[in-house]
């Protein structure tokens, strides 16, 4: 009977691990195909798709445009996220609680809600669609989320910290920039790298929000049009390799700060 | 204050432009949300993403919740950090490639046609692609992982005396669970399948690239009507229709969403 549950368990693990990595592991393996359909046979390993791609002008330029997008606009994210949670867990604010509320509610409304809703916009008040209002969106998207990490890990021995630091001739903004800041740097580092994860993949709001210069994602889906091909594929997990990247970046600080 | 500019003037001026008619006529009207119900194609797409969404939140629990359990109660301690991340790495993959993916896995030639194929369970290729499988396959996917993070969380959060107290009382191992595990966990399957419920019934790409134009869903006729048409109003109106729609699934939720915070 124990035997039995143990099989049945393991069993379902393996099956449920099959399912959850069947397409990254089919992605990645055609990437490496050597003929044109990655489809199988399996014919590679080539990095025949892997050359295309870096010679794609269109598509180094997205990787770019990603790239900067990215980190412009979780920078921003991360440093208005600071100042409004510092305001927040500092000042006395009125009706706190559902103003915190009115800034964390973006993250429950779809992407293509906010997207539509910003585009609208846009559309109203003349500013046209570019990389800049790609990367506002992004900002609207990550914002939430960097105050609701941020605004978690202010507690009240730093405000203490922070006082000393003032009784002993510090100015305001020295506090912020030499006292709560290095404080909490983990936790701005982990705002900044996850939103940079997000930025880096999001689809809809640089879809309906850029023209003719645009970011990967919407790069990889004008690629979808011209149906399935090895190039793809290629994209596809050099893409999913940054993620990675950013992802680890992520759970390193935050090991770091949890070991503290 | 800069979200609530960035963040509530989208929203108003949505749904400024959603009270007025495509053509330029002035005045604010409710034509756009009176064509919406007098069209049948479009309260249609409304009942496709319902479907999909309920169907792709029970599946997803379904699969998820003893996967999850798995996790926290089956494999050693130190074990369990590695085999969580592993179980969610995929969720990194981009939005777009992962539905791409999907679509090269379910092909025509993909690998699943041609392994049944070879084993000789088909003779032919099944159409798997641009179906509601699909679809409901390449949400699946991305929310078992998702549930599965927020439930195993859960279930290491119960305390263990609780399953002792439990035992003790002379309570065996099914007992245990269906009366005293289940329903603690209850409140984060809540939390987790509202969740679900709201990322799916507001995606565009994975319907979009999975299911293809056969069956439209909500947001894929959003999009159609900014795209092709240029419809901007009857956009607006969808958009709000589909903000009301998980609002009202919110507030029926509320109340074991409360549950978690106490």
């Amino acid at each position: 009977m124990r035997g039995t549950i143990r099989l049945a368990t393991i069993i379902y693990a393996i099956l449920i691990y099959g399912f959850i990595f069947l397409p990254v592991v089919t992605l990645v393996l055609f990437s490496f195909q050597a003929t044109s359909f990655p489809i199988p046979p399996f014919t590679g390993p080539s990095l025949r798709w892997y050359e295309t791609v870096l010679a794609d002008s269109r598509l180094t330029s997205a990787l770019g445009n990603s790239l900067i997008v990215a980190v412009i606009s979780s920078a921003l994210a991360t440093l208005l996220g600071f100042l409004s949670a510092w305001g927040f867990a500092r000042f006395y604010i009125p009706a706190s609680a559902v103003l915190r509320g009115l800034i964390t509610l973006p993250l429950t409304v779809s992407y293509l809600i906010i997207g539509m809703g910003l585009l609208v916009l846009f559309n109203a008040i003349g500013i046209p669609k570019s990389l800049l209002s790609a990367g506002i969106g992004h900002v609207v998207i990550n914002l939430p989320l960097c105050f609701a990490i941020l605004y978690s890990q202010m507690g009240e021995h730093q405000a203490n910290i922070e006082r000393a630091a003032r009784d002993l001739g510090a100015r305001e903004w020295q506090v912020l920039t030499l006292v709560t800041a290095p404080m909490l740097w983990p936790a701005l580092f982990a705002s900044f790298f996850l939103s940079m994860t997000f930025s880096w993949d999001e689809f809809v709001i640089s879809f309906l929000l850029t023209r003719f210069e645009t970011t990967l994602p919407v790069e990889i889906w004008n690629l979808l049009r011209s149906g399935l091909n090895p190039k793809t594929n290629a994209v596809g997990s050099l893409v999913f390799l940054v993620s990675i990247v950013f992802v680890l970046l992520f759970e390193l600080t935050l090991f770091r700060k949890q070991r503290r | 204050m800069w979200t609530l500019a960035f963040f509530a003037a989208p929203f108003i001026a949505m749904a400024v432009v959603s009270l007025t008619s495509h053509d330029g006529g002035g005045g604010l009207t409710f034509a756009n949300y009176q064509q919406f119900f007098a069209n049948p194609s479009y309260t249609q797409a409304l009942v496709n993403s319902l479907e999909v969404t309920l169907i792709v939140t029970v599946v997803s629990i379904l699969l998820a919740y003893p996967f999850a359990w798995i996790l926290a109660e089956q494999i050693p301690e130190r074990w369990q950090r590695l085999a969580l991340i592993l179980a969610v790495l995929p969720f990194w993959t981009s939005y777009v490639v992962r539905s791409y993916s999907w679509l090269l896995v379910l092909a025509e030639k993909g690998v699943v046609n041609n392994t049944l194929v070879q084993l000789g369970l088909i003779a032919e290729p099944i159409q798997l692609a641009n179906t509601r499988f699909t679809t409901v396959t390449g949400f699946v996917h991305f929310f078992v992982m998702l549930l599965t993070l927020t439930i195993f969380a859960n279930l290491k959060q119960l305390s263990p005396s609780y399953r002792k107290a439990a035992a003790d009382l002379g309570a065996g191992p099914v007992r245990t669970f269906l009366h005293v595990v289940l329903p603690l966990t209850f409140p984060g399957i809540m939390v987790g399948a509202f969740l679900t419920f709201v990322l799916a019934i507001g995606d565009y790409i994975t319907p979009q690239i999975l299911g293809g134009n056969n069956e439209l869903l909500m947001p894929q006729l959003i999009m159609l009507q900014i795209g092709r048409r240029g419809d901007f109003p009857l956009a607006s109106a969808l958009s709000i229709l589909l903000m009301a729609v998980v609002t009202v699934a919110y507030l029926a939720s509320a109340r074991w969403l409360k549950i978690e915070r106490a």
